[in-house]
């Protein structure tokens, strides 16, 4: 692979452009692998990764439906933050927003990390008291946040509205080491990278048939032939449930659709990102001059990636609400991505009932800040053939033995 | 925005005056039942891609659940049916088979 950096651009400036190569080698399945990831999004293209960069395995193949990145990965806010309540969610969501710190030299690709702060506001006295109580588990489990007064969140998002009059502004959580990251790179990033190490990167073939020989799997059947592996990996978010249903087994996942939208290109005028979960809406404004806006989910299951318009309605109307300034804006685009919502709105990294079989899912909607960390989990439960410490706590077994990871007030807004 | 019929009211109403209460004729379980049977019914879920039965309430109108069936690709409605009913009526099952020839009937 030909590394990126100053004297490449230079030197590719005088052939114009001309010997750039591409990111990553698009291959045909070979007849068995080691170890074969099924999803070939963010979630699936880090767990090969980090089964190559710290387990050394590179006998691996990323199959993906679609395209690379063309699914939740390149649907999403694209925003990184790491204050949840519960520790382990710390665990594995800081660990992942340390790992955007320096992904893009880990890659040599440029994600567009961008530490921008994350601003969470608290629009009633109940809303108040929760997020005071996340901040304290923050600081006990290292997170650096704070809760700032009003005055403050004005100095912070100098277009917001604070005087309500419907919601107020009481305070807001700030996580000044959150921000944002180009979603496509992180997805290209990686792609690129594995295919640098050797793992194949197959487009285009779906699965439609697990091998299984007593229990144990021993392959996938796909639209481009039957593959032999030794370990499967699940990472398909969304179409998880359709995956387990060929493996023979449910999950506890319901998938709806969440939507997006990006405003028309404006100059600079918020340097943060700013959540609203009371009213229902976020906001922060992308390098292109868009506001990239979201909002709830569907309230019934759907795979139609579109989404109800009714809920833009209703998440345009808070975010006028709370930026007036943007009321005159034209929306450019609008896309949704089907999500896999789990009871607790915490992700199942885990065994499945197959043996050799493994399950990266239930990331909900917010699986994008995930993304480093949750692969880093699910290459080490690969390797080791149990879970780690950071994904043991997210294990199906949770459901039926009590231990939910309850993250449902943790979410952006609540769906 | 989607638009389902209540059969108690006898009328179609919006996705507003609705809510959604998820997969229909789940087995309901009780304290007596087994561990893995008592999981199954509060967790597994089938979260279908295509035609799915579903539970719904009409909150801000009658106060009554019904069933719908509905295709979750397409959001294309087949029809209610009430909520008394323990599986889909064959009605509901025509209707549905005379749109999609793929259809092989409702599974448990």
């Amino acid at each position: 692979m030909k590394r990126y950096s100053f004297s490449s651009i230079f030197t590719e400036a005088f052939k114009d452009n001309l010997g750039w190569e591409k990111a990553w080698t698009k291959r045909e399945p070979k007849k068995e692998y080691q170890i074969i990831i099924v999803g070939g999004g963010g979630h699936g293209l880090a767990t090969a990764y980090y089964l190559a960069k710290n387990y050394n395995i590179t006998d691996i193949a990323v199959i993906e439906k679609g395209w690379i990145g063309g699914g939740n990965t390149g649907r999403n806010t694209t925003i990184i933050r790491s204050n949840y309540l519960q520790e382990s969610s710390i665990g594995i969501y800081e660990k992942s927003r340390f790992l955007y710190e320096t992904l893009s030299q880990d890659l040599n690709y440029n994600i567009m990390f961008s530490p921008r702060g994350v601003l969470m506001l608290c629009q009633t006295e109940h809303e108040l008291r929760a997020m005071k109580r996340t901040s304290h588990a923050n600081r006990i489990n290292g997170v650096d946040t704070k809760m700032v007064t009003p005055a403050e969140v004005k100095e912070i998002v100098p277009i917001i509205n604070i005087n309500g009059p419907r919601f107020p502004v009481l305070g807001a959580l700030w996580q000044p080491r959150g921000g944002t990251a180009r979603h496509d790179a992180v997805a290209w990033g990686y792609a690129r990278k594995c295919s640098d190490y050797g793992i194949d990167i197959i487009e285009q073939c779906e699965v439609i048939g697990v091998k299984k020989k007593r229990d144990k799997i021993v392959g996938v059947e796909t639209t481009k032939g039957n593959i032999k592996a030794k370990k499967v990996c699940f990472v398909a978010a969304g179409h998880s449930s359709l995956l387990a249903d060929l493996a023979g087994f449910r999950l506890p996942i319901e998938s709806v659709a969440l939507q997006a939208l990006v405003s028309e290109p404006i100059k600079p005028m918020i340097d943060c990102v700013v959540m609203a979960n009371t009213v229902h809406g976020y906001l922060s404004q992308s390098d292109k001059g868009e506001l990239v806006i979201g909002g709830g989910a569907d309230g019934y299951n759907n795979y139609s990636q579109r989404g109800s318009f009714l809920h833009i309605e209703e998440t345009v109307r808070a975010l006028v609400e709370t930026f007036p300034v943007i009321s005159r804006l034209r929306q450019l685009r609008q896309w949704g991505g089907i999500v896999d919502m789990t009871g607790d709105r915490s992700p199942i990294i885990s065994k499945t009932p197959v043996d050799g079989l493994y399950i990266n899912c239930g990331w909900g909607t917010g699986g994008f800040k995930a993304i480093p960390g949750s692969g880093w989990a699910t290459a080490e439960m690969i390797y080791n053939e149990r879970p780690g410490k950071l994904a043991s706590p997210f294990s199906i077994e949770r459901f039926s033995e009590g231990r939910l990871i309850d993250e449902s007030a943790a979410a952006a807004v609540a769906h | 925005m989607l638009n389902l019929f209540c059969p108690t009211c006898q009328r179609d109403c919006d996705e507003t005056e609705l809510s959604c209460g998820g997969q229909a004729h789940l087995i309901r379980r009780d304290h007596a039942s087994s561990d893995k049977d008592f999981y199954e019914y509060l967790y597994e879920r089938k979260n279908d891609k295509g035609i799915i039965f579903e539970r719904w309430k009409h909150v801000y109108g009658c106060g009554k659940w019904f069933h719908t069936a509905r295709c979750t690709i397409t959001n294309q409605v087949f029809g209610s049916y009430s909520a008394k009913e323990v599986q889909p009526p064959k009605s509901i099952l025509a209707i549905i088979r005379r749109s999609r020839v793929e259809f092989k009937g409702w599974v448990k």
